[in-house]
């Protein structure tokens, strides 16, 4: 496989990560909260009078961030106070690399595959990645020549390590049902629908090809397989994430701002750019693992292709699917997003034990009994399909 | 070509920030980063190697969970330099010397005869499904020992971490 031809595929989608989505988070995050709470939110940057419903703010953010002084504390360290803020936020921005946004397409004898790196421990590639960001917010803590930063930086080791084995073992339960670590095997199994009541048949209780039971078809997501999976993974990484209501590393009302107490300028925005990175990242992640990936519901690809040609040909039939896909994708990513927003300003911050407790008391045995859970479905359904 | 670019240059960070763990006495954190530094370097010398699960492994496991808790420590107890009284104590200084010169008599011979061509691996070698049949097949006993003693482990952590402190 061609390394090269993947650039401008990379590029694209690290230009749609960190420049469109990440400061658009920004806004969303203000007049999300800002309607939450009956508020107006960000409304006042203007060019020539132009308010574009506050969509300015983040370039006002950006020029706001770049031209700021930026300090290292005296006794800080002065190579690890810069490093740690990029530490923090290249991982983000490069394990989007394995989620496809997209399945395959042929289109004028080129086959056009929608992910950057179609690796074989793809989400074990994210897991590694995600968990070296760690140090970008340890080090800065550190670095700072600050109790208050060193507490956060202290707070973030703690709290990473615990929920990086939730996070783990919670997974497990997909990588089972679905047989695979590769993100793109993934998306093709979800297309597939089963029969919620197909089990009558298997069993012998009825004839083949009743109404009732060819009636009720399910898209053969991850959601619907592994609804308990879901539920803990996507809380192990929202902590991970360590936003609101996990964000104790930070903690103004504790230790100020935790490890990046003593950070400015564009540094300090680089810690929340990554933070925001990582919520595109999760929901991409959560979306190809349980959300169907890129499939339309009860639509397979050859099925809409088939669908389509018959107007523009076949070539253009797939474009038109990829285009569809591609939109089915991101708007999966935004839903989850949005949902991520609700949670982050509903819950207030839990104290330091309760974020131990929900890691290692609840989240922890319920992956494990998961995991004891599937493997005896897989084992009794694969009685009853022979 | 490009592979060899590679491995020279990851081998040759491999080896220098090694150094660096044993060299940085009066900076413990810059000992620790240097110790992250070779696990990922190691970890691209596997993935040259096609051995591509286990490389990720050494990232998520070594890279990303068991150094941070060195990190955890070294920031939570405040170790500087000189803490741990390692420059005191010959006996140490004495073992360490002569692990050194042991495993170079080793591993001299083994460098020179090891010229030999790579055997061709199939593709699926070193990927997820393959270490898995050969985990739960092939080492089945290894593989239960290793996890036996992690539980064991782990108890051991909880009994010390249940006893209170008077």
């Amino acid at each position: 496989m061609e390394v090269g031809a993947y650039v401008p595929v990379a590029l694209f989608l690290f230009a749609v990560i960190a420049l469109v989505f990440a400061p658009l988070m920004t806004w969303v995050e203000r007049k999300q909260s800002a309607l939450m709470q009956d508020r107006i939110g960000a409304n006042r940057a203007d060019i020539l009078g132009i308010k574009a419903i506050g969509l300015l703010h983040p370039i006002a953010d950006a020029i706001k961030m770049i031209t700021k002084e930026d300090t290292v504390p005296d006794g800080g360290d002065r190579l690890l106070h810069t490093l740690a803020p990029i530490i923090a936020t290249v991982p983000a921005m490069i394990s989007f690399a394995v989620i496809p946004y997209g399945g395959s397409y042929q289109a004028w004898g080129a086959e056009w595959d929608l992910v950057v790196a179609d690796l074989d421990y793809g989400v074990l590639y994210i897991f590694a990645v995600a968990s070296l960001a760690t140090y970008g917010n340890v080090l800065a803590g550190w670095a700072s020549n600050n109790n208050w930063g060193m507490l956060g930086g202290i707070r973030v080791a703690a709290q990473m390590i615990s929920y990086e084995v939730a996070m783990g073992v919670s997974a497990v339960g997909v990588f089972m049902i679905f047989g695979t670590l590769r993100l793109t095997d993934m998306g093709f199994a979800q297309q597939e629908t089963f029969r919620l009541l197909g089990f009558v048949e298997h069993l012998g209780w009825v004839g083949a090809g009743t109404w009732w039971v060819e009636l009720i078809k399910i898209p053969m997501w991850g959601i619907f397989l592994q609804p308990l999976a879901f539920f803990l993974f996507l809380t192990a990484l929202m902590a991970e994430n360590k936003r609101a209501p996990f964000d104790i590393p930070e903690g103004e009302s504790e230790i100020i701002a935790g490890y990046f107490i003593e950070y400015s300028g564009m540094k300090f925005g680089l810690f929340y750019m990554g933070e925001w990175v990582e919520v595109v990242v999760i929901s991409g992640l959560m979306t190809a693992m349980f959300l169907g990936g890129w499939s339309i519901p009860y639509l397979p690809d050859d099925v809409l292709v088939e669908f389509l040609r018959h107007g523009v040909g076949l070539n253009m039939a797939n474009v038109l699917a990829m285009i569809a896909h591609v939109a089915t994708f991101f708007l999966k990513v935004i839903v989850l997003i949005w949902f991520q927003q609700l949670i982050r300003w509903s819950v207030p911050r839990f104290r330091y034990d309760q974020v131990m407790n929900l890691g290692w008391k609840i989240l922890l045995p319920l992956s494990l009994a998961n995991i004891v859970i599937t493997g005896l479905g897989i084992l009794i359904i694969g009685e009853i399909m022979n | 070509m490009t592979e060899q670019v590679i491995f020279y240059v990851s081998a040759f960070v491999a080896l220098i920030s090694a150094a660096g763990v044993v060299l940085n006495v009066r900076n413990t954190l810059y000992a620790a980063l240097c110790l992250v530094i070779t696990m990922l370097s190691l970890a691209v010398l596997f993935i040259l190697l096609n051995a591509e699960f286990i490389g990720v492994l050494q990232v998520m496991v070594y890279a990303g969970a068991i150094v941070v808790l060195f990190l955890f420590v070294i920031m939570l107890l405040n170790i500087r330099g000189g803490d741990m009284g390692a420059d005191r104590q010959p006996v140490l200084k004495v073992i360490g010397t002569l692990l050194i010169v042991g495993a170079s008599v080793k591993l001299v011979p083994l460098l020179s005869e090891s010229r030999r061509a790579w055997p061709e691996v199939g593709p699926e070698f070193g990927t997820v499904r393959a270490i898995g049949g050969t985990l739960y097949t092939d080492y089945l006993l290894a593989f239960e020992i290793a996890g036996v003693l992690l539980l064991a482990g782990i108890v051991g952590a909880v009994v010390m971490g249940k006893q209170r402190i008077d």
